[in-house]
């Protein structure tokens, strides 16, 4: 039955936990960290970023600052993305690849810009479960004779207000005008007199910040925000949320055994205007020849969850599995991401998702499941 | 705070059983409905199939997680609650009282002793 998990000691806390004990809000493990799942409800929450502002407490996500010489070229090797086309002050969603062009994480870079010197300066936020992991990576492919790294993952708080409305309440307290910033903009200004790093960037599929910033601001910034209405939101949500957004979730839509070219990232590959980097070789051949599979976005009839790890069918015969599924509070219905063969990867394709021994219809539809009237653009 | 009527008892499993002569209604109790949250799916057994203590006749779903739905006392369905199978968010309003799940005929009114008593259950919920 659905109890508690057994939490451990040794789960690392984040500076706003006591907040959400303070809320009965219900925690589990993420990883190494004890996380809270929801508040009230996760439908009530998700509603609540769809229509209106919610808070999220997403500390636990790695967060590195670098600084050097040729920072930008010396990453290029390191992504596929094309780097060179960041303007400071904007940022590349993106992925880390393996040399078979497996995904090591997905990450985002933001570009700080250049001194007069000309030392570059590059913002990163990576997952929870694989900052160690990027890290290490990350230090044994560049020059660490000219580039500084910092890792503010345990001493910095991050904080998601994702919704229609999430500009407005944070406007009210901050002094920089943030009306300007396009999404996937960011700047450092202050929050309460202390330096913060804003950016308009989430995992919601609407409008909203990233803030990162010392401790005590962040404890007051969710203290104020809360207060003004904002609704407190947990990671049981933030799933939900990101899900009818198609928005990959690593360790589960994509890990080290899936290229960006068979999850639909295809869009961060610029094969033809980028130089090499690791993994290219891969998806070379992959865009010759093709994929074998495609990660698709299925739409399955009735109310039942096709979950991670359930089998997708054509023909009565498993072809390929689900990744991700849930019952998407805002279009009414089970949605769900999984690999199928690529032949079957084309919208309006009937196949069917095991559950619990029989057989559901289903239909590859477009992804995202769900889109913003809200969004700004980039 | 949850509720865990007196005159309802109870399986490890959380589901309730109230008896009424020989018609037991059954459901899932408060504590169960509240850590599953939102619910999205209830599927219990047709009226007349036999179902057999401590065997599954139904499946309970949320956003979080998928959960058996097991029979307290054998018997055979005379009834099943189609408005919360319509719209299973009803069950977390009134777990107790128009959330049930199904009516049955008892075969046995002694399997009622292998039951939880109340007090039983809620040792054994709050306790964890």
């Amino acid at each position: 039955m659905a109890n508690q998990e057994n939490i451990t000691q040794s789960l690392a806390r984040t500076p706003l936990y006591q907040i959400g004990v303070e809320l009965k809000a219900r925690f589990s493990s993420f990883g190494d960290w004890e996380m809270p799942v929801q508040y009230s409800s996760i439908t009530k929450e998700h509603e609540a970023v769809r229509n209106n502002a919610g808070i999220f407490d997403i500390s636990h996500l790695g967060k590195f600052t670098l600084q050097g010489k040729n920072l930008i070229d010396q990453l290029e090797n390191l992504v596929p993305s094309d780097l060179s086309r960041l303007q400071p002050s904007q940022a590349q969603y993106t992925v880390l690849l393996n040399p078979q062009a497996g995904i090591i994480d997905d990450i985002i870079i933001y570009y700080q810009g250049l001194d007069t010197i000309g030392t570059q300066k590059v913002v990163i936020i990576v997952n929870a479960a694989t900052t160690d992991k990027d890290k290490s990576w990350i230090l044994t492919h560049l020059d660490i004779q000219t580039v500084e790294f910092q890792d503010h993952s345990r001493d910095k708080i991050l904080i998601a207000v994702q919704g229609p409305k999430a500009t407005s309440y944070l406007q009210s307290l901050v002094t920089a005008d943030l009306t300007p910033i396009k999404a996937f903009g960011h700047l450092e200004t202050t929050i309460f007199g202390q330096p913060a790093f804003l950016a308009r960037t989430g995992y919601t599929g609407e409008d909203g910040f990233e803030v990162m910033v010392d401790s005590e601001i962040g404890i007051e910034l969710w203290q104020r925000l809360y207060d003004a209405g904002v609704v407190p939101c947990g990671l049981g949500c933030r799933d939900t949320l990101r899900l009818e957004a198609a928005m990959a979730l690593y360790g589960q839509d994509i890990d080290d055994s899936t290229t960006p070219l068979e999850a639909g990232l295809g869009w961060l590959v610029n094969l033809d205007t980028k130089g090499d980097f690791i993994g290219r070789s891969v998806l070379e051949q992959q865009k010759t020849k093709g994929v074998q599979r495609k990660l698709v976005g299925l739409q399955t009839q009735g109310r039942n969850i096709p979950r991670h790890g359930y089998s997708v069918l054509s023909s009565g015969k498993i072809v390929g599995q689900v990744t991700s599924g849930t019952f998407s509070p805002t279009l009414g219905y089970p949605i769900a991401l999984a690999y199928v063969p690529s032949q079957l990867a084309t919208t309006k394709q009937q196949i069917e998702v095991e559950i619990r021994g029989k057989a559901y219809p289903s239909v590859v539809v477009k992804r995202p499941f769900y889109r913003s009237q809200n969004r700004v653009t980039s | 705070m949850c509720e865990y009527p007196q005159d309802l008892r109870y399986l490890d499993t959380h589901e309730y059983v109230r008896l009424d002569g020989e018609i037991a209604t059954i459901g899932m109790s408060e504590f169960a409905i509240e850590q599953l949250g939102d619910i999205v799916f209830l599927d219990v057994s047709e009226i007349g199939d036999a179902i057999s203590k401590g065997g599954r006749f139904g499946t309970i779903e949320s956003v979080k997680a998928v959960e058996e739905v097991n029979a307290p006392v054998s018997g055979t369905v005379i009834e099943r609650n189609d408005s919360v199978i319509a719209d299973p968010e009803l069950i977390s309003d009134d777990p107790y009282g128009e959330g049930w799940f199904i009516k049955v005929r008892v075969d046995d009114l002694g399997e009622i002793d292998d039951t939880l008593t109340s007090d039983e259950y809620r040792a054994l919920v709050e306790g964890e």
